[in-house]
Parts: structure tokens; C-alpha cells; sequence
């Protein structure tokens, strides 16, 4: 059976974030920005583990639980936000909800 | 022996008594303030009578060593202890201090009454008498500062006393401010002493002079340059030329406060300090004539101007600078002990006059003016005994103690060791001129009709707390002087005799002089009652009688015919508007046009608020940023990242 090497996890890991930055920037619907929050942590979380894996290491397997956790709460607080500015606003659009400014 | 031992005692009296009165005393009543205020000096009294009896115990030609309690200062070398000291001149000092104190403190029951701020003034009273004792008692210069500039602050707070009163404000200011120029001169002298003698305790230095090689009568070496300026110190501290011009002001305050502070203690504490450095002026010919010569000017001029003044307290107060004029005379030719025999003497009857002022100005319901008074010898019998007792002391009526100090101090000037002919000239008209304004006082205010309103005026003698003080005084006015009196036939001068130790332990080597032939004590006698002093005081005393009481239309006529000079004397020869153009408003103008509008406005402010408007306008610009659109700030956290992630490589290659 042949290891897959370190670098192929590395590579996806880098794709999938760069994935997440360009849709963090880009997209104008509050949930898609969510998400890509979501996958650029779980890009990072790809990283952690192929070098724990590589390394022989527990210490990347533990921050790896540390950021699910951090996440999952996260997404909680995160989506009670959107559904209260849905509630205020009727809209998503992050364009639109620019009050907070000079 | 226990308050030799225990010196402290005597200056921790009056301190209690002002942190008692100062802290708690506006709830106490009017006894208490006045028991612990009045209790904590007759205490100090007490203790100085009782030290004193101890002093006059030890052997003859004892010299006590300083007291020191803690080490106050001490940076490399220079060492300061609190440390006090005793000897014949502290203790003719300490009763002189004490006593008058008491009897001012006394006095101020019955006359600040009906003051606001009773406790308080009590408290600087107390105040005062702590830092005169200290000055006093020091044994050392930079200790002896501290009671110098103390009684400088309590004379502040005390001239300021009624602090509602513009001109008591500025009076006080002006008194701190003019003495503050001459301390500037005393402290750079302590610096001087210092930097020559490696030490700043009076026994330190002398011990170290002794046999030391006076300053050429003509040169300015380190002695003289020292010498010079602590009088300096003196000059402000004592009120003499060209400084006094404070000393008249501060009659705005109280007048106990003039009695005690500006007439009999506080002003004379110049003269002390020359006393006490007698060893380094002794060596120093030039300072001693300067001495010499700025008291025998001043005794002249303050006297001339007390010859027209018409406040009664201005009269007294010109008075005292010519008569402090006259101590630094007999200290400038060498009688130290004469010097300091007509401090004390003068301390009994000027404080006495001040006084006795002061029941005047309370029998006339608060009017000062001469002019308005006339005619009060019966109806204030008490007062008018005692202050022509007074006028009897100053004028140097024989038999009075003023009489004895004055006529020593002109004898010294004109016979002494440093004898100037010309400076006794000064000291000799400006008697006659002390006569003529004292009796002038007197007959103005005591004689001929009454010039006030009778039905306005209720004019009454003083309560029995107020008199008693001032028979005290007068009393002492008389017999004060009786201590030198044999000398006058040959016999011994027992006050010099006193203070011979302190005089003459430390005094340069002199020359023995051969002894004048002596005459019979019958023609010394005669020789001394008959002498200038005592004529030209007759004199002064028969042109006031004169002047005010045979023909009083003569004084303005001579006024008429000496136009010129009358005004120039009314005006006090235009000193404070000299002052004024010459020096305070240059500075005024300086601090208006340059500190004010340029160092100011400019350059301090200018600094303060560029640094404000860059702060500002960057703010305005930097404000941008903040668009409220998210993905904007999405793009910076973007931009933060990769930028943070580049350098992080960067550092990483250059670190391999």
C-alpha cells in the first residue's frame, strides 16, 4: 500500500482555502460568506491532520478538535446573527447592509 | 540643666501651639484658642527664663557644643544637621522674642476681638514665634534659612491677614517679593560659605577662622564677597536701603502684627545674623563699612521721610527702618554688642509704640490719620503715658533705654575702632530728626484740640488686656537700658560684658589699644549728659513743640517756602514710582510682549496644538477606511493576511 505524500494533502488544503478566500471576498449572500468561512477553517483542519499524520504527532489531531468545537459554536451564534438581520433588513444582500460606518 | 539639654523644648511649644490652633480651632471658643495660643508662648517664656538660670550656672568661658537631634541633608560632603546651639547673644535673643511675643499675643486678645479668623491668627502668631526661635536657636546657616524664610511666611500670611483687603493682599506680596530679592543674595552666600569652609555650622567655621588672616582693607576676597552677600539678606530681611520699601506697606496688617513682626522681632532678624557672623565680618573691612554705611543712610533717610508722613502707623514705620538703620551702624563699625543692645532696647519701646498705636487706632474707632486725632491725653491717660515713655526711649532722653543703645552706638561711630566721622554726621541729624517726628507724633495726636467729630468718636481707653502689656513695655522702655548705665561713669558696661564671649571668641587679633586718659566719673557723667545725642534730641523735641504746639501755623508755612523738597519728602523721594518704572513694569512689559504673546502664544501653544491638528486631520483622512461595507473590510483582512503571510517567508529565507 503506498503512503499518499504530505504534499497532495497540502495542495488540496491550499485549493480549498484559496476556494474560501475568493468566495469570502466575492460573494454578496451573507449564508455563501458563511460557508466559506466554514471551508476555510475546514481547509486549515485538512492541514493539521496530514501533518499530525506525517509528523506522528497528536498535538495538530488536538488543535483539529479544538477548532470543530470553536466552529460549531460559531455557526450557532453566526446563525442566529443572519436570521436576526434577515428579520430586521428582508434582505441578505451584504451590500445593502452597510450602516455601521463613519 | 534639663531644657540645656533638651533646647527643642523651647521651639516645639509655639509649634503645637499653632498645629492646635491652625488644625482644630474653628470649633474651639474664644478661651481656648486663647489659652493654648497665649499657654504655648509663655511656655516657651518660661522655658527661656529657666534656661537662662541654667546658662548663668555654667562656668565661666563655657562654650556649648551644638545640639544635634537628626541628620536633616547629606549629599556627598554636605551635611546638614537639625542641630541647636545657645550662647550669650541666643539667649539675649530668645527673651527678647519671647517676651514681646507674649505680650503681643496678650494684647492681640483684647485688640483682634471682634476679628473674623481669631483662631487663625493666633495660629501664625504661634507660627511665627516657632520659626523666630528657630532662627535663633540654630547652629547652623542652612537651619538658620529655614527660620528665616519662616518668619518671611508667617509676616506674608500676617501682613495679608485681612486677605478680603486688596491692598493687605498686595502688601504682603510685596513684602515677601522684596525680601525674597535680598534672600536670593543670603542663599548664594550660604552656597559661597560653603563651597570655603567645607561646612555650614557656625562653630565649624569660626574654629576654622580663628587665625586666619583678614581681607586687605582694600580688596574683595572670598570673606568679603561672603560677608556682602549675606547682608544683602539683611538689607531685604531688615529692611534697609534700597529694600525697605516693603517694611512701610506692612503696616496693612494688624497691628500687633506690626508691634511684633515689623518693629520688634522679624525685622531685626538681619541684625542677628550680622551679630552671629561677627568672625567672618570682623575680617572683611569692606563689608563692614558697607554695613556701616548702608545703616548710617538709611537711619538718615527713613528718617527724613517719617518727618511729614501723617498716618500714625507710617510714621512708626519709618521709625523702625531708620532705628534698624542705626543697629547696622554700630555692627558696621565694629560694636557688635551695641548693635544688639539697641535691637533689644528698641524691641521694648518700638513694640510699645506700636502698641500704644494701636490703642490709639482703637480709641479713634479704626482711623489712622494724625490730622484727625488731637487732644487725647485725657481721654486715653494710660496709653499716652506709655507711648510717651516710648517717644522718651527713641528720642535718646537720658535715663531711657533708647538713651544708652543710641548714644553708644553714635559714641562707637564716632571713637570706635572703624570710626567714621562722616557716618556719625548721618547718625547724629538723623537723631534729631527721630526726636522731632516722635514728638511731632505725639503732640499731634495727644496735644492741643480735638480735630474728630466728638459725637461720631467715642473714644475710650483700651480693656486692662491691652494696657497691662503696655505698662509692661513702658517699664521695661525705662529700665531696659540701666544695665549699661556705670559705663557712662567709667564703670562697667554689663550688657557688653555679657556678650563679650561671643564677640571676641572668634574676633581677629587686633592691636592693643593704648587706654584713653580717664576722666573723673563726675565729668563723664557730665560729659555724656551734655553730649551731641543728647542735645540734638532736645533739640528735635523743643522745634516739634514748636511746630505743633506754640505756633502751629509754622509748619505749613515752612512747607509753602520749601515747596520742592516738602513734596519730594511727602512722596517718600518717589521710591516705589522709581520702583515701578524701573523695574516692574520693564518686567511687566517683558512678561506681557515676549513670555505671554511670544513664548506662550507661539511657541508653547503653537507646539500643543499642531500636534493636535495632525492628530485631527490625519483622524479625518484615516476615517475612510470605515466604509461600512464588509467586503471591503473582508478585502483588508485579505490583504492583512497575505501581506503578514509574505513577510513571515521573507524573515523565514533571510533568518536561513
Amino acid at each position: 500500500m503506498s503512503i499518499v505524500p504530505v504534499s497532495y494533502y497540502l495542495v488540496l488544503s491550499a485549493i480549498l482555502f484559496g476556494l474560501g478566500v475568493v468566495a469570502f471576498v466575492v460573494k454578496r449572500n451573507i449564508i455563501t460568506i458563511f460557508m466559506a468561512i466554514e471551508l476555510m477553517l475546514n481547509a486549515v483542519n485538512l492541514a493539521f491532520v496530514a501533518f499530525a499524520r506525517a509528523h506522528n504527532q497528536l498535538d495538530g489531531l488536538v488543535f483539529v478538535f479544538f477548532v470543530i468545537v470553536v466552529a460549531a459554536a460559531e455557526s450557532a451564534v453566526g446563525l442566529a446573527i443572519i436570521i436576526t438581520v434577515y428579520q430586521n433588513r428582508q434582505t441578505l444582500n451584504i451590500e445593502r447592509i452597510n450602516l455601521l460606518k463613519f | 540643666m534639663f531644657i540645656l539639654d533638651h533646647l527643642w523644648i523651647i521651639i516645639a511649644l509655639p509649634l503645637l501651639g499653632a498645629a492646635i490652633n491652625g488644625l482644630l480651632g474653628k470649633n474651639f471658643s474664644k478661651p481656648i484658642v486663647n489659652s493654648v495660643g497665649i499657654g504655648s508662648v509663655a511656655l516657651a517664656f518660661l522655658s527661656c527664663a529657666e534656661l537662662a538660670r541654667e546658662f548663668a550656672q555654667l562656668p565661666a568661658g563655657q562654650i556649648l557644643e551644638p545640639e544635634s537631634y537628626f541628620t536633616w541633608i547629606t549629599a556627598g560632603q554636605f551635611k546638614v544637621d537639625f542641630s541647636l546651639q545657645v550662647d550669650q547673644l541666643t539667649i539675649i535673643m530668645l527673651g527678647v522674642v519671647t517676651f514681646v511675643s507674649l505680650l503681643v499675643h496678650i494684647y492681640s486678645t483684647g485688640y483682634m476681638a471682634h476679628e473674623e479668623g481669631y483662631y487663625r491668627f493666633f495660629s501664625y502668631l504661634n507660627l511665627f514665634v516657632f520659626f523666630m526661635l528657630t532662627l535663633v536657636l540654630a547652629a547652623n546657616v542652612v537651619l538658620m534659612f529655614v527660620g528665616w524664610e519662616g518668619v518671611g511666611l508667617c509676616s506674608y500670611l500676617l501682613v495679608g491677614f485681612w486677605f478680603l483687603k486688596p491692598s493687605a493682599i498686595s502688601a504682603g506680596k510685596k513684602a515677601f517679593i522684596t525680601t525674597r530679592i535680598g534672600d536670593f543674595g543670603f542663599t548664594i552666600g550660604i552656597l559661597l560659605l560653603f563651597w570655603t569652609f567645607g561646612s555650614v555650622d557656625f562653630v565649624t567655621i569660626f574654629k576654622q577662622l580663628v587665625g586666619a588672616p583678614p581681607d586687605a582693607a582694600a580688596s574683595t576676597g572670598v570673606l568679603t564677597t561672603i560677608c556682602l552677600l549675606l547682608f544683602t539678606g539683611a538689607v531685604g530681611k531688615s529692611a534697609q536701603l534700597p529694600l525697605y520699601v516693603w517694611l512701610p506697606d506692612a503696616m496693612e496688617g494688624p497691628t500687633p502684627v506690626s508691634a511684633l513682626i515689623h518693629a520688634a522681632t522679624m525685622v531685626t532678624a538681619g541684625v542677628y545674623m550680622v551679630a552671629r557672623m561677627n568672625p567672618l565680618f570682623s575680617r572683611a573691612p569692606v563689608a563692614m563699612f558697607v554695613v556701616a554705611l548702608i545703616g548710617a543712610l538709611t537711619a538718615f533717610f527713613a528718617a527724613t521721610i517719617g518727618l511729614v508722613q501723617t498716618d500714625i502707623k507710617k510714621v512708626l514705620a519709618y521709625s523702625t527702618v531708620s532705628q534698624l538703620g542705626y543697629m547696622f551702624l554700630g555692627l558696621g563699625v565694629g560694636a557688635y554688642a551695641s548693635g544688639v543692645f539697641h535691637l533689644m532696647t528698641h524691641a521694648f519701646f518700638k513694640g510699645l509704640l506700636f502698641l500704644a498705636a494701636g490703642s490709639v487706632i482703637h480709641a479713634m474707632g479704626g482711623d489712622q490719620e494724625m490730622p484727625h486725632m488731637g487732644g487725647l491725653r485725657n481721654k486715653i491717660p494710660i496709653t499716652f503715658w506709655c507711648m510717651l515713655i516710648a517717644t522718651f526711649a527713641i528720642a535718646g532722653i537720658p535715663g531711657f533705654a533708647g538713651y544708652f543703645s543710641k548714644d553708644e552706638i553714635l559714641e562707637a561711630a564716632r571713637s570706635g575702632p572703624n570710626a567714621n566721622i562722616g557716618l556719625w554726621l548721618l547718625g547724629l541729624i538723623g537723631a534729631g530728626f527721630t526726636s522731632f517726628y516722635m514728638f511731632r507724633l505725639i503732640f499731634l495726636t495727644f496735644f492741643g484740640e480735638p480735630r474728630y467729630d466728638e459725637h461720631k468718636v467715642h473714644v475710650h481707653e483700651s480693656p486692662y488686656n491691652m494696657t497691662v502689656p503696655l505698662i509692661l513695655l513702658a517699664i521695661l522702655s525705662t529700665v531696659g537700658g540701666w544695665v549699661a548705665a556705670p559705663h557712662l561713669v567709667g564703670g562697667t558696661d554689663y550688657f557688653e560684658k555679657f556678650l563679650h564671649p561671643v564677640f571676641a571668641t572668634y574676633a581677629p587679633a587686633v592691636a592693643e589699644r593704648a587706654p584713653e586718659a580717664l576722666e573723673s566719673p563726675g565729668m563723664m557723667l557730665f560729659h555724656a549728659l551734655t553730649g551731641w545725642p543728647v542735645l540734638i534730641a532736645l533739640a528735635g523735641l523743643l522745634v516739634a513743640w514748636w511746630f505743633y504746639i506754640k505756633s502751629p501755623e509754622t509748619p505749613k508755612k515752612l512747607a509753602d517756602s520749601l515747596r520742592a523738597p516738602y513734596t519730594l519728602v511727602l512722596h517718600k523721594y518717589y521710591v516705589d514710582e522709581l520702583y515701578n518704572a524701573a523695574i516692574i513694569q520693564p518686567l511687566l512689559w517683558i512678561s506681557t510682549n515676549v513670555l505671554w504673546h511670544v513664548v506662550d502664544e507661539t511657541v508653547i501653544d503653537g507646539t500643543v496644538n499642531s500636534v493636535a491638528r495632525v492628530a485631527r486631520e490625519s483622524g479625518s483622512e484615516l476615517r475612510e477606511i470605515q466604509s461600512g461595507n464588509a467586503r471591503s473590510y473582508a478585502t483588508w483582512v485579505v490583504i492583512g493576511a497575505v501581506g503578514v503571510t509574505v513577510l513571515m517567508i521573507g524573515l523565514w529565507g533571510m533568518v536561513r
